[in-house]
């Protein structure tokens, strides 16, 4: 596989190991035992040792440094580690990256994580010394002060231009509800949403609304890539990275893109472009999807720049059940960020590859195809699993 | 409340706007002429590090708006509901500054209600009084209130 360019990533390593703690509100745990438990558990469920892992890949944003990882876990000799930058998009990249690592023969097992404690600790947006500084010195000051408010901007402009309403982000919101009422580990387990609950709930930033935000979570999940040769011999049935891309738009400016070009076209249709030229298929033939959802606008939006619809049509493809089991195009079937856990995106992750394991509570039958989603709006990455 | 952190690129902009001017970085290479925002130190298109510093008219639309709510800084959240506004400019319609809809240049942020602004209302700049430290932000008022 090695140096025969990008064809050389296409099912040369597969996913073989998966790992999640509990997720809460609050956990007892530190972030880094958190990490340590998740990566102990992907590495058992592909019944790998620890000693064996020379790769490690995670985000800029993980706090539990990569050397106390691998020291507390007991990994072997690491021969590549990377960190992947801007929040929620780098959640694909961190496969993508290890994916690379393996298929070209500069390590042999990757492990790549995530761990927060962002539903008992602090709210990264409260740190204005951190946040402050340029380019925020253009939008902080006059009270745009969350992503929450940086999205609902982009959302407010959406619903003006394509006549979107909330009654699709309402869709979104109880496709991802629905299936979490189907997984026992998901924190909106046995929690209902009705239309009129969504309806009159209270705002966080209009147009968005409490359940158009993802939930505050502590948690932690992993995943281990080895190459598709190995993964013939693992526990589990592999599930191989089909293709996998990042995408960063000429001229982007981070979550506030209102100063791009054209603002509603984000980094999902660059990721995209590339993520279809390096497969073997299309949207069409994609069984199940698992769409960054840290707010509701984002699927609309993803859901545009994947290739699902057309430009403008992401609201109305969310009608008649499209998003749910049985639907076009079934859809965070764990949950997602806004009903499962809001782990920066990894539950996605772990939950494509559950399914097609054939292991998910909420499973599409037969499914083979998944595409998984990194954060839109931010430079972001996607991958195409398969079985 | 909030006040820019201004670096080096973005230092200009405020300067103007300490004098009451709305002023774009443009590019100042030969023939090129591009404005862009947030300010950078070289051109996309031709790579000139020569910017100047043009003067807008100071009149756009709202391109679109957003009323948050608390959780915020507390600051923000004694004034909540509030607004937030992208401005479009109206000779350039691709600089767009984040700001807040106005009742006057000292006028609270919430001293527009939510429900009269729509996208698209012709909006003109006004600058709020120097806090102390030497920052006067530039604000938007309806054209016709």
């Amino acid at each position: 596989m090695a140096g025969t360019g990008a064809a050389g990533l296409k099912d040369a390593t597969a996913v073989v190991g998966i790992g999640q703690t509990p997720f809460a509100k609050q956990l007892p745990d530190s972030e880094k035992a958190l990490a340590c438990r998740a990566i102990l558990a992907a590495l058992d469920d592909a019944g790998i040792p620890p000693a064996e892992v020379d790769a490690l890949a995670s985000y800029t944003m993980e706090e539990t440094d990569e050397v106390e990882v691998a020291k507390a876990v007991g990994f072997g000799d690491l021969s590549f580690f990377g960190k992947v930058g801007f929040g929620g998009g780098g959640s694909c990249a961190t496969v993508a990256h290890l994916a690379s690592a393996v298929a070209t023969g500069q390590a042999t097992v990757g492990v790549a994580w995530r761990s927060r404690k962002r539903g008992s600790g602090p709210r990264p947006w409260k740190n204005t010394a951190v946040q402050l500084p340029t380019p925020a010195q253009w939008t902080r000051p006059f009270g745009l002060l969350r992503p929450a408010d940086e999205i609902a901007m982009l959302t407010r402009r959406y619903l003006h231009e394509y006549g979107a309403t909330r009654d699709h982000l309402f869709n979104v919101a109880l496709a991802c509800r629905n299936r979490a009422n189907q997984n026992p580990a998901a924190m909106m387990y046995e929690r209902p949403l009705t239309r009129d609950m969504y309806m009159t709930s209270r705002w966080i930033s209009e147009p968005l609304c409490l359940f158009d935000n993802c939930l505050e979570t502590d948690g932690a999940l992993a995943c281990v890539v080895v190459s598709a040769e190995r993964a013939r011999d693992c526990r589990r049935r592999p599930v191989y990275v089909h293709s996998a891309a990042q995408g960063l738009p000429a001229q982007h400016h981070g979550m506030v893109n209102y100063w791009n070009d054209d603002p509603l076209t984000g980094p999902a249709w660059t990721a995209a472009r590339h993520l279809w030229k390096q497969a073997d298929f299309t949207p069409e033939d994609v069984d199940v999807a698992q769409i960054y959802d840290a707010f509701t606008p984002l699927i609309p939006l993803s859901l545009e720049g994947y290739g699902f619809c057309g430009r403008g049509e992401g609201g109305a493809f969310t009608e008649g059940g499209a998003l749910e089991i049985g639907g076009r195009l079934p859809l965070n079937t764990s949950g997602g960020g806004l009903s499962e856990a809001y782990v920066h995106g990894f539950n996605l992750i772990n939950e494509g590859v559950k399914q097609l394991r054939g292991t998910s509570t909420a499973q599409v039958p037969d499914a083979a195809t998944c595409l998984v989603t990194a954060g839109e709006g931010v430079p972001t990455s996607a991958l195409l699993l398969r079985n | 409340m909030l006040t820019p952190v201004v670096d080096d690129d973005g230092a200009p902009f405020w300067e103007y706007a300490a004098r009451g001017e709305l002023r774009v970085q443009a590019c100042a290479g030969p023939g090129c002429g591009e404005l862009r925002f947030p300010p950078r130190p070289c051109c996309p298109h031709c790579h000139s590090f020569d910017s100047e510093w043009r003067r807008m008219s100071g009149r756009g639309r709202v391109w679109s708006y957003v009323i948050p709510h608390p959780p915020l800084l507390p600051e923000y959240a004694a004034l909540a509901p509030y607004n937030v506004i992208v401005v479009e400019l109206a000779e350039a319609p691709r600089i767009r500054l984040v700001g807040n809809l106005v009742s006057g240049p000292d006028a609270p942020l919430n001293s527009v209600a939510g429900e009269r602004i729509r996208i698209g209302a012709r909006v003109q700049v006004v600058f709020g009084a120097d806090g102390g430290d030497g920052v006067r932000l530039p604000r938007w008022v309806l054209e016709r209130p």
